[in-house]
This record gives C-alpha cells, sequence and structure tokens, in this order.
C-alpha cells in the first residue's frame, strides 16, 4: 500500500506513509483509551492493532480483504489514541489513509457512491431523503414500531437504529433561516454561519438559538443557503474526491460572503472546516483560500468566548454535565470554552462526569453500521452520566446529542441532551421574560 | 556412619581440627531450639571457606552421606537437627563483615556473622538492617536467611526476605553459584536469591549474604496499652492501620503471658487486664508525635484502660521489656514449652487468639499466646512437661486444632519458624497435593541425590507416599 | 489434526474468544520490542480452569504456548512464533477484592495497573509499582515480568507486593502460592519464583497483592548539575543525610539536548546531568524535607536547584522527564530502550562508557532512568530498515551489556529478559546458574511448553 501510486485523490499525502507505520513504538500506551479495544477486547479492535495490520498490508504480508477493511471501519476516529501517543502517531489519521486507498483499490458498493456523490452534496436532495423519516414519526407509525418490534424486521441494524433520531422538526432550519440575520443592537461582527446538515434537518430548534445568541451579542449572521456537507462522511468513508470537492465548493462560497469569522455550532463541520488547509495544502488552486478559510473558522463556543459576552442572563436551574465530543476536544482543542459558558450561566451547577472527553460511540453513522460495539461504549458513557447525577447532559456535536438522546432512553435515565448554546439561549430568554 | 576413608577425606578438606567426632561434640549438635527433637550427627565439621563446602558438598554426592547446614542451632522448627545423621556442617567460622558499602547501602557478610552484630555495626554509621528476630543475639545471618527470620519489626519492614539483595550458595552438588547482586533492580533470569531465602537448608548452604541496608530512622516511640478485653485489643490493631499508620511494630501479650511475665520480671504489670499492646513508631520525629498522638486516641477509642508512653530512649526500652522477656517467662513455668507459629491475616488476629484460648480448655492446658498482631503472626505458646505422657497427647491434640485454625481462617503454618521437621506433618493440610509436587519437584531439580537437609518439610516422606512422621514430639536420639 | 485442536480451544473457551483470521493474528505477534512474528491461532480463556484445560490439551499435543497480558513488554517475551498459541489474559480483569483490613487487594491477570492504582487511591492505600507502561500494561504481565518503576528506591518493585498466587502449571495442575499474609514461611517461596519468570513456568490466574497506606503529599526538587559525576555523588549524599527519596530520575547531556529540542523550554543543553528528585510521605515531614534534598543538591556541585511546594510546581519540574520518551520517538523509526542496571556507585563510570561506545559506534545514545537504584535506560536509536546501522546497533548494545556486567550490574533492572536479552545471558549467569534455571524450568515444563527456548537457553537465541 505504501508505493502505491493511485492517484485517484491527487494528495499523495493520503497514501499511508510507511515511516509513519515506523513510527508506532507498540507501547500500547493508546489501548488505554480506544474506546472499541475497551470494549471489545481485543488487540484487533485497537489503535496499535490496525497500524500494525496497515503495516503488514504495506508489507504484502496482508490483503486488502473483506475482513481487513471490516477492521478498518471499526475505529471510530476519535483521535484518543493519536492525543496519548508518545511518538506522536496519528493512528485515526493512518486509518482514513487507509481506507481511501480501499476506496480507490477495491470496487466500493453502490449505495456508498449514490451517498456521497448524489444525495450529500446537494442540500435540497438530503432534505426530501429524510421526508420518510419525519413521516415516520409523526403519523404515529414511531409509536406502532416501538411498541410492536416490527422494527426487528428491517434489516441490518436499520430497525433498531432507526429509534435514535430525535423527533425531526417540521422543516429543515435551512429553508427557514434568512441569508443575513441583523445584529440585535449595535453591530460588531459580521460572522459566517456554517450550518451543518445535521443541525439543520435534526437540531434546527438549537441551531435556530446559535443564530439569537449570535445576534444578541452583535453579530450580523450571514448564513449562506447554498453551503454543502462539511466533507467529513465523505472523507471518514474514504471518498477522498468527494470530500475534497465538497471543501471547495464551500470555500468558494464564503469566500464571495467577505466575513470576519466563519462560526459552526457542529464539532464535525468545525473539525474539518478548520482541517480543509491541511486536506487541500496539496492544491495549488486552492492551498492559500483553505488556509484562509480554515484561519477563520471557529466553534461557536470559542467565538463567544473570545468577544465580550452580554452577560446579562437569566437563571437555567439545572445540574449540567458535560459530554466532550471528539470532533471538539481533540479535534479542535476546545474543551474549556463550552464549560466556561455552562458555568456562566446563573443556576447552572456544572458536575464532571469520569471520562467526560471519551467517545460516545456515535461516530457519524458507526451506531448504524457497528450497532453493538457503538451501544457498548455508550453504555459505559451512561454510566459516567448517571453517576454525576445531572439532570442535563450537554454537547455539542448533532450526533453525541443524537447518540446520548438514545443512550438516555435505553439505560431509562431522568435526563435531557442539550445544545450548550441552546442552554445559553435558554438563560437569555429566562432574563427577557 | 562415616567410611575411615571419608572421614580422612573430610579432614583433609576442612583440617582436622576442624572435624568433629566425639560422642560429646555429636551431642552438642544433634539439637536447636525445638523442643524433645534431637538426632546426633555422624560428624561436625567447620569448613573455612566457600570452596571446602563445595568439596564437602561434592565428596557427600560421591560417598553418600547427609549433609545439615547449622548455624547457633537457634531453629525453633528443627530445621537444623541431623534427623538422618551424617554430617553437621557448622558455619560459624564463617563470621565477617566482609563489606559495608555506604555508597550501594549495602552490607556483604559471611554465614555466620551473628545477626545483632550487624546491627550495631550498621547502626553505628547511621544506618538500619531492620529484621530483628527474637534470637536476634544468638542467630546467625545464615540461619536467618535460611529459615525467611521474621520478627518484632516486620509489620513496617518487612522480613529478612526483604533485606537479601544477592547471596553466594553452594549448591547441593558443589557448584558454587551467585544470585542477585548490588543492582536495587534485578530480573534478570529467575529469582533464585528468594528461592533460596527459607529454604531451610535443603537447596544449598548459603556462603555469602548481600544485605540491603536503609537510612536509620530519625526517631522511635514506644507505648505500652492496656485493655480489659481482648477484642478492643484486637479492634485497636485493624483501626490503627485503617488510619493509614503502619508502626513498625504492634506486639501483643494476653492474659496468660502478660501473668508469666509479671511473675518473671516483676514490671507491676496489671494481671487483671485481657490483653497487652506494645506498639512502637519510627521515622521523621515530627511525624511520630504526631502519629503517636493520634494513636493515643485510637486505643482510648477502643477502651483501652492504661496507656504508657516513652519519654526516652530508656523509657522505649523498659516498656519494651516485657515483651522481649515472654520467651522466657513463659519458659520458667514449665520444663517444655511448644512455640507455635501460626500466622492468619491481620483481620482474623482476635478470632485465632479466641480458638487458641478454647483450645486450650477444651484440652486442658496452659498456653500463652503473644506475638506480631500487626502481621497476624502469633505465637501460641504450650507450657507442658515432656515426661507427663498423657499432657503431652492432649499437646500433640492442641497443636493440631491451631494448625487447622489457622488454616481455616485463611492462614498459614508458620510465620518466621520454618516447616522443618515439627510442621511437616501438616504441610499438605495448606499446600496440597500440587504444592507438594511442585516443591518436590524443585528439591529433585537442585539436589538429585538427596545429600542437604534430607527427611525436613515433608519433602522425603511425601516423595516416598508416607505420612509425616508424626512422632515430633517424642524424644529422638 | 491442526483444525481439530482449533475445534477442542473453541469448545474450551467458547467460540468467539479463538481468533484464526489473519487479521488477528498479525495483532498478537508484537509487543513494545521492535520483535514481531505471527502466532498460529490466539485464545482468549476467561478463567483458571479454562487455562487449565488449555495447558493440558497443549502439553497433551506438545504445542507451544505463549501467554501475554497486553502486549507491552520490551523484551519479546511474548512474541510468539508460528508454530504457537498465543494465550491472552486480557478478559480476566476483574479487582476481585480490597480488604481494608489487611491491606491486600486480590487481582485477575488482566487488570491494568493503573485501574487497581486509581481503586485503591480513592480508598487511601497505595500499590508503589509504577512501570512507565502502568496505564496499559496488565498486573499478571507486571508480576510475570517483575517490573518496575521509577518509585522503587524507596518502595521496591512488583517482587514486593506480591503475597500470594494462583498459577497454572504447564501440565494443567492449578496452584495456589502464599496468601494474605505479610509473614509466610511454609514451603519453598514458590510465589517469588513465578514473579519474575517471564511466562516460562506458568500462567498466572490470580494475584493477592500488598497494599500500603498512601503518602499524603509528595514534594519535587530538580537540580542541574554541570558534572554528571556531582549528580550521581548526591544521590549517595542524599541517602547519607538520611533522606530515601521515592525518586531520584537522572538525564544524561544527551537526553536533555534532546528534550530541549523537542520542548524548547530552555534547558541548559550544556549540563552533564539533571536531578529530578521526589519525597514523599506526611506533609509536616516533607516539607523540610524537600528544601533539606535542595541544600544537599547544591552542596554537591548543582549550579541550579529548583524546589517545587505546590502540586503544579512539582508538576512542571517533571516535565522535562516526562518529555524524553515522546522525544525520542520523533528522532528515529525505532529504538531499543535497555534497561541495565549497576549498583548506585557505578552510574558515572556506566554513563561515562555508554558515552565512548556512542562515539566508537557513532550513534546517538541518550541515557536516562532511575539514578536511585541503578536502573539506568540508555536508548539505541535506528531504523529497522538499514542494516549497517543495525549491525553497529547491535555491537553497542553488547558492548553495553558487558560495561554493566563488568561494574557489577546486571542486563535487566525491570524489563526481562525474553528474546531480546537472550544472546547475552551467559554473560551475567554462569553456566552452573543456568543450569539450575534450565533443570528448574525442565522440572515445571518437562514438554517445554510454555514460552519455549526463551530468556534462559542463550543456546537457542
Amino acid at each position: 500500500m505504501a508505493d502505491s501510486n493511485g492517484q485517484k485523490g491527487f494528495a499523495p499525502k493520503r497514501v499511508p506513509s510507511y515511516d509513519e507505520l515506523l513510527n508506532c513504538i507498540r507501547c500500547g500506551l493508546c489501548l488505554s483509551v480506544c474506546p472499541t479495544y475497551r470494549q471489545a477486547g481485543t488487540e484487533t479492535n485497537s489503535p496499535r492493532g490496525r497500524v500494525a495490520l496497515i503495516r503488514a498490508a504495506a508489507e504484502g504480508k496482508l490483503e486488502l480483504s473483506p475482513n481487513f477493511v471490516d477492521h478498518m471501519y471499526r475505529c471510530l476516529n476519535c483521535m484518543a489514541c493519536a492525543a496519548v501517543c508518545p511518538s506522536g502517531v496519528e493512528a485515526h489519521e493512518i486509518i482514513v489513509d487507509a481506507r481511501i486507498e480501499i476506496d480507490n483499490k477495491l470496487p466500493q458498493p453502490a449505495i456508498k457512491n449514490w451517498i456521497f456523490e448524489g444525495l450529500v452534496p446537494s442540500p435540497g436532495r438530503m432534505e426530501a431523503a429524510v421526508w420518510p423519516l419525519r413521516l415516520y414519526q409523526r403519523s404515529g407509525l414511531r409509536w406502532l414500531a416501538e411498541h410492536t418490534g416490527v422494527l426487528n424486521l428491517l434489516p441490518y441494524n436499520l430497525g433498531k437504529t432507526a429509534q435514535m433520531p430525535p423527533t425531526l422538526p417540521m422543516s429543515p432550519l435551512r429553508q427557514r433561516l434568512p441569508e443575513v440575520t441583523p445584529a440585535r443592537g449595535e453591530r460588531r461582527y459580521r460572522v459566517g454561519f456554517f450550518l451543518g446538515c445535521a443541525q439543520s434537518l435534526l437540531f434546527a430548534e438549537s441551531s435556530a438559538a446559535t443564530v439569537r445568541v449570535l445576534s444578541r451579542n452583535g453579530a450580523e449572521v450571514v448564513t449562506p443557503k447554498g453551503a454543502v456537507c462539511c466533507g467529513m462522511p465523505a472523507m471518514a468513508y474514504g471518498d477522498l474526491d468527494s470530500a475534497l470537492r465538497l471543501a471547495r465548493q464551500n470555500i468558494d462560497l464564503f469566500e464571495r460572503t467577505g466575513v470576519d469569522a466563519i462560526v459552526t455550532d457542529c464539532a464535525t463541520c468545525g473539525e474539518s472546516g478548520k482541517h480543509y488547509r491541511e486536506w487541500l495544502k496539496h492544491d495549488p488552486a486552492y492551498a492559500e483560500k483553505a488556509e484562509t478559510y480554515s484561519s477563520r473558522f471557529r466553534d461557536i463556543s470559542e467565538f463567544l468566548t473570545e468577544i465580550p459576552l452580554d452577560d446579562r442572563l437569566g437563571e437555567v436551574k439545572a445540574k449540567v454535565t458535560y459530554h466532550d465530543p471528539c470532533h471538539l476536544v481533540r479535534g479542535q482543542g476546545v474543551s474549556a470554552q463550552p464549560r466556561q459558558l455552562l458555568q456562566g450561566i446563573p443556576g447552572v451547577e456544572l458536575v464532571e462526569m469520569k471520562e467526560a472527553d471519551w467517545c460516545c460511540g456515535g461516530a457519524g453513522t458507526y451506531a448504524m453500521t457497528h450497532y453493538e460495539m457503538s451501544m457498548g461504549i455508550l453504555d459505559r458513557k451512561m454510566e459516567n452520566a448517571a453517576a454525576t447525577g445531572a439532570e442535563v447532559i450537554a454537547s455539542g456535536c448533532p450526533v453525541c446529542q443524537m447518540q446520548l438522546a438514545y443512550g438516555v432512553k435505553r439505560a431509562g435515565l431522568p435526563a435531557q441532551v442539550t445544545h450548550p448554546i441552546a442552554l445559553l439561549d435558554k438563560a437569555y430568554e429566562n432574563r427577557d421574560r | 556412619m562415616f567410611e575411615q576413608s571419608t572421614l580422612a577425606e573430610l579432614a583433609r578438606i576442612v583440617g582436622t581440627a576442624n572435624l568433629l567426632t566425639s560422642q560429646e561434640d555429636l551431642a552438642c549438635y544433634g539439637f536447636d531450639a525445638t523442643p524433645r527433637l534431637g538426632h546426633w550427627p555422624d560428624a561436625v565439621a567447620k569448613p573455612g571457606s566457600t570452596d571446602e563446602i563445595s568439596q564437602i558438598l561434592q565428596l557427600a554426592n560421591r560417598a553418600g552421606f547427609k549433609v545439615v547446614p547449622r548455624g547457633a542451632g537457634t531453629n525453633l522448627s528443627g530445621g537444623s537437627v541431623p534427623i538422618q545423621g551424617g554430617l553437621v556442617v557448622q558455619m560459624n567460622r564463617l563470621n565477617r563483615i566482609l563489606e559495608i558499602d555506604t555508597e550501594n547501602l549495602t552490607a556483604l557478610v559471611e554465614p555466620g556473622v551473628v545477626t545483632s552484630d550487624l546491627h550495631s555495626a550498621v547502626e553505628s554509621i547511621g544506618l538500619f538492617y531492620p529484621p530483628d528476630p527474637g534470637s536476634m543475639t544468638v542467630s546467625t545471618m545464615g540461619g536467618n536467611v535460611a529459615e525467611n527470620a521474621g520478627g518484632l519489626r516486620g509489620l513496617k519492614y518487612g522480613v529478612t526476605r526483604d533485606y537479601v539483595m544477592g547471596l553466594e550458595v553452594v549448591l547441593p552438588t558443589g557448584e558454587v553459584i551467585n544470585t542477585g547482586g548490588k543492582t536495587v533492580k534485578n530480573v534478570t533470569g529467575y529469582d533464585l536469591t528468594r528461592l533460596m531465602v527459607g529454604s531451610e537448608g535443603t537447596l544449598g548452604i548459603i556462603t555469602k549474604i548481600l544485605a540491603r541496608l536503609i537510612p536509620k530512622p530519625e526517631a522511635k516511640k514506644t507505648m505500652l496499652v492496656y485493655y480489659r478485653s481482648l477484642n478492643d485489643a484486637a479492634e485497636t490493631v485493624s483501626s490503627i492501620i485503617a488510619h493509614r499508620i503502619i508502626p513498625p511494630t504492634l506486639e501483643f501479650l494476653d492474659n496468660v503471658t502478660v501473668r508469666c511475665v509479671e511473675q518473671y520480671i516483676h514490671a507491676g504489670l496489671p494481671l487483671e487486664m485481657e490483653a497487652i499492646l506494645l506498639i512502637e513508631m519510627d521515622g521523621p520525629a515530627s511525624v511520630v508525635e504526631e502519629d503517636g498522638d493520634r494513636v493515643v486516641q485510637v486505643c482510648r477509642q477502643h477502651n483501652a484502660a492504661e496507656i504508657q508512653v516513652s519519654k526516652s530512649a530508656e523509657d522505649s526500652l523498659r516498656l519494651a521489656a516485657g515483651r522481649r522477656a515472654a520467651l522466657p517467662a513463659l519458659a520458667r513455668i514449665k520444663p517444655t514449652m511448644v512455640l507455635e507459629d501460626a500466622t492468619v491475616p491481620r483481620s482474623q488476629v482476635a478470632a485465632m487468639v479466641r480458638r487458641v484460648q478454647r483450645i486450650a480448655e477444651t484440652h486442658d492446658l496452659l498456653i500463652g499466646t503473644f506475638g506480631h498482631a500487626g502481621d497476624g503472626n502469633l505465637h501460641p505458646t504450650i507450657v507442658c512437661d515432656e515426661r507427663d505422657h498423657d499432657e503431652m497427647a492432649r499437646v500433640e491434640k492442641a497443636v493440631d486444632e491451631i494448625f487447622r485454625a489457622a488454616l481455616e481462617l485463611g492462614g498459614t503454618l508458620s510465620g518466621e519458624h520454618g516447616i522443618g521437621l515439627s510442621k511437616a506433618p501438616f504441610m499438605t493440610m495448606e499446600l496440597k497435593d500440587s504444592g507438594m509436587k511442585a516443591t518436590l519437584a524443585i528439591k529433585r531439580a537442585l539436589d538429585p541425590n538427596n545429600v542437604l537437609n534430607p527427611g525436613k518439610m515433608y519433602i522425603d516422606d511425601y516423595a516416598a507416599g508416607r505420612k509425616a512422621t508424626k512422632d515430633v514430639l517424642s524424644p529422638v536420639s | 489434526m491442526k483444525t481439530e485442536i482449533v475445534e477442542r480451544l473453541r469448545r474450551i473457551v467458547g467460540e468467539e474468544w479463538v481468533l484464526t483470521t489473519p487479521e488477528d493474528l498479525v495483532c498478537y505477534g508484537y509487543d513494545a520490542s521492535y520483535l514481531q512474528d505471527r502466532p498460529w491461532v490466539v485464545v482468549l480463556p476467561s478463567s483458571a480452569q479454562e487455562i487449565s484445560e488449555i495447558l493440558k490439551l497443549a502439553n497433551q499435543e506438545q504445542l507451544p504456548i505463549v501467554a501475554r497480558g497486553t502486549g507491552t513488554g520490551m523484551s519479546g517475551g511474548s512474541i510468539p512464533d508460528q508454530a504457537s498459541i498465543v494465550l491472552s489474559v486480557t478478559r480476566m480483569s476483574r479487582i476481585e477484592e480490597i480488604d481494608l483490613v489487611n491491606l491486600v487487594a486480590v487481582v485477575e491477570p488482566g487488570v491494568i495497573t493503573a485501574d487497581l492504582q486509581a481503586e485503591v487511591e480513592e480508598l487511601g492505600l497505595f500499590y508503589p509499582p509504577d512501570p512507565a507502561s502502568l496505564k496499559q500494561s496488565t498486573l499478571g504481565g507486571n508480576v510475570a515480568e517483575g517490573a518496575g518503576g521509577p518509585r522503587c528506591l524507596k518502595y521496591g518493585t512488583t517482587k514486593d507486593y506480591v503475597l500470594g498466587l494462583e498459577v497454572v502449571l504447564p501440565t494443567g495442575e492449578v496452584i495456589r502460592t502464599g496468601g494474605k499474609l505479610m509473614k509466610d514461611v511454609t514451603g519453598y517461596n514458590l510465589t517469588q519464583l513465578f514473579v519474575g519468570s517471564e511466562g516460562t513456568l506458568g500462567v498466572i490466574t490470580e494475584i493477592i497483592l500488598r497494599l500500603i497506606p498512601k503518602p499524603e503529599t509528595k514534594r519535587t526538587a530538580m537540580a542541574i548539575f554541570p558534572r554528571l559525576e556531582d549528580a550521581t555523588q548526591t544521590v549517595t549524599n542524599l541517602l547519607g543525610a538520611g533522606i530515601l527519596p521515592s525518586t531520584i530520575e537522572i538525564m544524561d547531556t544527551t537526553t536533555i539536548r534532546v528534550v530541549e529540542e523537542y520542548l524548547k523550554m530552555g534547558l541548559p543543553v550544556e549540563a552533564g546531568a539533571i536531578l529530578i528528585v521526589e519525597v514523599d510521605g506526611r506533609e509536616e515531614a516533607i516539607l523540610p524535607e524537600i528544601e533539606q534534598v535542595g541544600r544537599v543538591c547544591e552542596n554537591s556541585g548543582a549550579s541550579e536547584v529548583k524546589v517545587a511546594t505546590t502540586a503544579e510546581g512539582c508538576e512542571a519540574l517533571w516535565k522535562a522527564r516526562r518529555a524524553v520518551s515522546p522525544a525520542l520517538g520523533r528522532l528515529a523509526p525505532a529504538k531499543q530502550g535497555e534497561d541495565i542496571a549497576v549498583p548506585r556507585s557505578a552510574i558515572p563510570e556506566m554513563v561515562r562508557r555508554i558515552g565512548e561506545i556512542s562515539k566508537k559506534y557513532d550513534l546517538v545514545i541518550p541515557v536516562f532512568g532511575h539514578a536511585g537504584d541503578g536502573n539506568l535506560h540508555p536508548n539505541l536509536l535506528f531504523d529497522t530498515r538499514d542494516h549497517e546501522m543495525m549491525e553497529r546497533v547491535h555491537q553497542a548494545a553488547s558492548e553495553i551489556f558487558g560495561a554493566a556486567i563488568e561494574l557489577g550490574g546486571t542486563l535487566s533492572g525491570e524489563h526481562g529478559i525474553g528474546l531480546v536479552k537472550q544472546p547475552y545471558i551467559a554473560r551475567r549467569l554462569s553456566p552452573p546458574v543456568l543450569e539450575l534455571m534450565q533443570r528448574i524450568k525442565a522440572t515445571f515444563d518437562p514438554n517445554g511448553i510454555l514460552n519455549p527456548g526463551k530468556m534462559i537457553y542463550p543456546e537457542q537465541s
């Protein structure tokens, strides 16, 4: 694999480098933080194991067999291993490289192409695609399904995971939100809002709250209608071409808006937005633009802690615990900021849960593709959350929120899952009342 | 009995002056401190070097005689009794402290060095060798290592095993090996050092010991605490530990022992007390002071009737005198003393003392129990008269029941005295068949001709499929 | 025949816990040394009973078995060959009991060392052995290797904390040794024979560990010495002053330079050595003690001494030492952290000789480690693809071992012999000693099925 010159995606960096593989000294420190290893208990499900597999493949000692591919997709890409690695090995990157290599070398299922090349690039088509789910939830079918077990008849784990998404908003936020939301009071900033697909489709209210909070703090919020998926799902599935195409589209789009900063309330969109500079650094036409784009990108909690925040907050009485999304804590190094915002809300008692920065098992579509593993990891998370006695679990990532809400339901916890900014918005609302 | 030629060969090896064969000499090397146990050797050799010992063992393998190493003969389990005759190898000519290395904190000694001599030598330069078996003024370092001797300070400082960094050993087949070394850490190969420690002279003759030393604690404080209830005393012990204080010494004396001690030293000990604790603390002065206060509080909380605290070094000695006198005091009551060494987990000390008291009542015996409550190492001591056959039969039953009680409570036959002969009959009770098999396998691997200290630790009897010699309490000679 | 054995293994441990795919085999063929191979099959049993059945089967069929924890060993002790069954104990990871009165913990072998430490520290207790791998290594592995760590100067190594074991012998018999007892002299000390036996004498299935009260607090000092000799003399001077630090770590010039290049924290790259000294115990005792440590360092030739009086300050002083591994990891594709131990007093001479060896073979060899107990980690940095370099590395390693032995030291203080140091073991252990160890091995393992050919068989390497 190392000597591959599969140049379908043209970034040469994206081929697993043999030197990087050798840098793994196999000390095993990553085992201590890898959720899939802790769950499955076998070395093959560990970062060290996956790197060894890729190395063996690179040395021609393993084939890219279905089993090999499966192991590459068992990684949550939570980056916990990279954060502790003494040799600086980024196993999650190496694994994505391997997925790209798989995408290049092996025929991919038709549905994958349909999703990443047909559905994802078009917000309209994606919005249409979730209509059956909305219908299912709103028509009473959901109640029927959950109470009759009819879902178990569906293939794969779709049966179980159909219960996961929250009740969908009547319409996606993208369709409702104006291109420009004026600042409340004096306009102090002009910010672009990167509205993620999942936020728009599943957590519209939460992103509406984000825009209200921005506006209240003097930001004129620009939400370009033409924004497309950030590209992370395609990248995670090894479809480098699609990922880069989406990145370029977003870069071009926001370049035209002339905003000071681009803010998102989705951990994953933030992670990819900030990494476009690496994604595109070998593309002469986009390297510089990507650099500018990434340098302007902020998670909402970063942005709000960098500006003087309107501190006229009402009370929100709640015991809150915070779950770190992987794409925030390790992807962007953001963990203090959301906590700082939460602690600033009168009435909020913030209690830390054990292993707050451990992956919840959501990881994009992981819960659908690897249901058992995902649930095992979720159970561990729920145990830690339950131990705090918190009534609210806050987390700034739609997938985490979805997963955590499902976990709360599974565990029968009396807790609510929300976005930290939604709590902040509520505090402003309570003040206004 | 030795062939003349073998004796001549032995004389050649150690020198005529160092080979003893007279009846008087043989009578003196046929026993140790274990009651009523004895068997004359056929000869006694006093080698002056490792090489001589090596030659003796090579000769033993060729000529087929048995060899029993012996230090000061203070053993309490019959480990140095030449039960099958043969040659006693008396180690006391090898009695030099070869080196005290103040940089690496080690002492290199020959096996015949008396334990307390090493204590004085190292303490005079601010260092400390913690193991302090009751016999330390007589016993030798070689014997301490062979038996893995304990002592009063074991709770905080551990036992002899924890202070042996390396050994020179002559294997039963005569090869000389060195184990361990001056490095604090060493994982090169199997840990032969610790295999040899406590092997009771059955796996090799120790010819040099590299002992670990530590800095001498700055200050020390002693307390004597009296209890009307045994349970209160036992609970105090657990409670002190639960307060995360580990005193080097936490000694216990029961009422029988207290009475005997008082009769002996007239120190004014209160006879109505069910138990006395002797507690010693050491370390930095400030810590000793503060911990001392905390311990006093704990004792009070557990209904201590009286607490005496040392104010000076002499005070300390005075308070500890009662405990050091326990053994001689008991020994004076009647001619024979059967000193046991059963050890239980700390949490079971009170239960064990009660069991012993019940056993004493059942068999109408006088049993004083004292010992190291902190590490669960108790010494139930039966005072009796070996001429009274009826009493001795009851003693035998009581001993059996004491061992059973200890094992039932999760304990062991011996905490520090060793198995030797006197506990051999009980070995399978604890080690089970699989453990004995492993023991035998090791013995055979090291001593294929079974020349070294035969008949001990139930190994030979087990190999032969026999019950252990049950007449350990009857005179042998 | 082979499929039949796999079937029997599946019946013993359950279908799911016998791994045979090439992917699984790759992942059980390495440890933290630079060696690797691929086993024949991997089993993950869940009880002593299952292990006993596996060993009986292996003994009967003469199949080599390699026991494995999390595979973090540094000496290749758990590297299988292609005929071997790897037996992983990671599923046996329960802390069975923490006994507050007797101060012992009873654990299964797959418990992660740091997990036990966290658990007992919450109860105010302390399990001192702290190998660098403590977050990922298992207690079973620690016991099998006799693992050490920086705190050993004061607290001793894993050996000093094992009170009892349950072990499955190579013949499948299950034996128990020791107990919850501080003193126990009944029979041979089998417990300590198994500790450090590197999986060659039995498979450990339960461990009784001694705990101690947790030291109330700790304080750190860092001292910079222009001359290496002064740094090592300081160790002696500290002990001479009646101070028994929990840790004395040393970094030589090369290490300081490497760390400085990585961290850019302003370390003095000209210094001969840095010492980091930690004392622990009761607050009232150690505050004056750490001040005294500072004075002793100054009087022994330190050019600069920093004493931390707060927990954060202590952490800051440790920063450089903790950065050593990452810094080295980024310097070369592979490294072999050697693990020699020498008498404390021989440290300067040892470091000097390593310097010479480094020049002679044109290799960068940083030296750091536990000065208090003489356990040094000269790290050989290399690239396994460079054959000429590997030749120099092997020669340098050989000379380092030679020097350590000459100075009264040993090949391994805490990593074990395994395969990596096997070629050198005869230089440390005399023929009768080796022969004796081989006899013990043969006694326990007549068919030579457990970790065969490792550690004590230099001729097989």
